[in-house]
């Protein structure tokens, strides 16, 4: 059955026919993150997809999955694109390395997973709290809840990490 | 710098310098065209068509590319008077200009067609904006969109930035190293009547400018523009006949990608983009490398795509494009000038063609410059490259084109002067 939810003035949806995503989504909502685990060649994959993209496989098991990583690459917006997310700059996108699969199935691959950082309660992180995260930074994945059977996973630091002395930020503040 | 013999390789060859491009034809680059798509896309086609010495009769072959933000061709076939044999109107932005160059070989060649026009027209300034403001920006966001548009990522600069930032991270990129792929490329606008911004900037004012996304100042970001812009391409033999000495294409890749093109980013090193795989296609196909490109024209959607191209298709070593596009290298005088009208981030936003249509002028020996016209009606180069002066680049012989749609597509063509 199609999800419908509206968050940041966005109207969100998944349709019917998207089994895949309505497949992710459905655990998110309960708070929980699964991915798609290839029945024939055993690798998870991230974003939802309709194939494995390592061996075109079209068998596959929602498979639960540690929400942490470390930060590997990220954004900070300032002049946000769309209307409900200016109030919240500066604003972090993060892409993080899952530490389940990372280096596989080739050295530089890794379950990156995109999300915002916000705090624990999946509120969008306040400037000070950006400031402290960079590369390197250890994550633990959050849900903010944006519709009846609908939300999205999100990142927040992980309290409970050993985190780098100093995470890689870019050089102007 | 003469082009080097053919040289054995493995790829098919018998393409090169088979096809010339015979016409370009632009409208003026403005904010506030005050016509529609269909009217600035029939302008470049006729100025095309007129610039190449054809008749619209002679147009036998149409090309197209929009992200829904255009005219299709069958309205320009109209407007110009064409019956077509051939026409397809593509999706796609930036990467699509030599990629369609592409195709229209493939369909001339394969006996569709004998002459294709190629065409881009937008308001990206006034009716769907480039950057994503304006109507588009609070749109519904349905699937598989819920992955990124749902957390704010949604614009170019936004999407590409975490292979911009990772770049920095991983090679120690400078900001003031990657300002100055603006600042050369402002100096070139400067030479250009045509271009929307003129003025030079220097590296200060640069990484001075707000910013709009970590990596990313306004200064790194491309200017948004009305144009129409056309290409005509056909065979050499059609084209000896034709009104200029016309660069021949000597090789193309299009829309080459990097694995994982759902998300790219699964697929590291993310600070590599898809020029590492479309090298090794358009070097061999071309005869020739790197090394033997007199100017280049490298997508400057930002600062970053210029540079993170040169690096993978091997103008310096993966991780110096700072220092190489700071070096004095890539200015006019320079060995190896780039973007010599000021690009996308200075001239206009075309998706790719303008920076086509500057190689085209540059391998004809005829930029519309500054300098003072002849008798013959040409151009009196002055090589003299000081603000309001001579951009034409000196006995230039060959060129890349560096396409960029994102980091994990890109598309390239080399062309040399014709005979």
């Amino acid at each position: 059955m199609a999800v419908k939810g509206d968050y940041m003035g966005m109207a969100l949806s998944i349709d019917d026919l998207d089994g895949e995503n309505l497949g992710y989504f459905k655990h998110c909502a309960e708070h929980n993150f699964h991915l798609q685990k290839c029945d024939d060649c055993s690798l998870l994959r991230y974003p939802p997809t309709t194939a494995c993209p390592f061996c075109a496989s079209g068998n596959s098991t929602w498979t639960p999955v540690e929400g942490k990583g470390a930060v590997y690459s990220y954004l900070e917006v300032h002049h946000a694109i769309q209307p409900a997310f200016k109030a919240k700059t500066p604003y972090m996108v993060l892409l993080v390395d899952l530490d389940t699969q990372r280096g596989q199935p080739s050295p530089d691959d890794a379950l990156r997973v995109v999300a915002n950082l916000t705090l624990p309660n999946g509120e969008f992180a306040p400037p000070d709290v950006v400031k402290s995260v960079g590369i390197g930074t250890r994550v633990r994945m959050v849900f903010s809840d944006v519709g009846d059977g609908l939300a999205l996973p999100q990142w927040t630091i992980d309290e409970t990490a050993t985190q780098p002395a100093a995470p890689w930020r870019y050089a102007q503040e | 710098m003469p082009l080097p013999a053919d040289t054995d390789v493995s790829t098919p060859k018998y393409l090169r310098d088979k096809y010339a491009i015979v016409g370009i034809g632009e409208t003026s680059y403005t904010r506030g065209s005050g016509k529609t798509t269909r009217a600035l896309g029939t302008w470049a086609l006729r100025n095309a068509i007129a610039d190449a010495g054809l008749k619209p009769s002679d147009i036998d072959g149409m090309l197209s590319y929009s992200g829904n933000d255009s005219t299709p061709s069958t309205f320009m076939a109209g407007d110009i008077g064409a019956r077509l044999n051939f026409y397809m109107d593509c999706m796609g932005g930036g990467s699509s200009t030599e990629a369609l160059i592409g195709i229209a070989v493939g369909v001339m060649e394969g006996g569709l067609c004998n002459c294709v026009a190629i065409f881009r027209a937008m308001n990206g300034f006034s009716q769907v904006r480039i950057g994503g403001t304006g109507a588009r920006s609070a749109a519904p966001v349905n699937g598989d969109m819920l992955h990124n548009r749902a957390y704010g990522w949604q614009s170019a600069g936004q999407s590409f930035a975490p292979t911009f930032m990772r770049h920095m991270y991983e090679y120690g990129t400078k900001p003031e190293q990657v300002a100055m792929v603006k600042v050369v490329h402002s100096e070139h606008a400067s030479n250009n009547p045509k271009a929307y911004y003129k003025k030079r900037f220097t590296v200060d004012e640069v990484v001075s400018s707000r910013i709009i996304c970590k990596p990313l100042h306004l200064l790194d970001c491309c200017v948004e523009t009305d144009n129409g812009t056309a290409i005509i391409v056909t065979s050499a033999e059609r084209a000896k006949d034709l009104r200029h000495k016309s660069p021949l294409i000597r090789g193309i890749v299009g829309r080459c990608s990097k694995p994982r093109l759902d998300m790219h980013y699964q697929h590291g090193p993310i600070s590599r983009v898809a020029g590492y795989y479309a090298k090794d296609i358009l070097w061999p196909n071309a005869g020739v490398g790197p090394e033997d490109i007199d100017a280049v024209g490298a997508y400057d959607a930002f600062t970053f795509t210029s540079m993170l191209q040169l690096e993978d298709y091997g103008f310096c070593k993966k991780g110096e494009g700072g220092e190489y596009v700071s070096s004095g290298i890539t200015r006019l005088g320079g060995k190896r000038p780039q973007n010599t009208s000021g690009g996308h981030l200075c001239e206009a936003y075309t998706h790719g063609m303008n920076m086509v249509i500057e190689n085209v002028r540059q391998l004809r020996h005829d930029v519309d410059d500054y300098c003072p016209i002849g008798p013959d009606g040409k151009r009196q180069h002055t090589f003299d490259y000081r603000e309001g002066g001579c951009r034409q680049v000196k006995n230039i012989e060959v060129t890349a084109n560096l396409g960029w749609a994102n980091p994990a597509t890109g598309s390239a063509m080399v062309m040399r002067r014709g005979f």
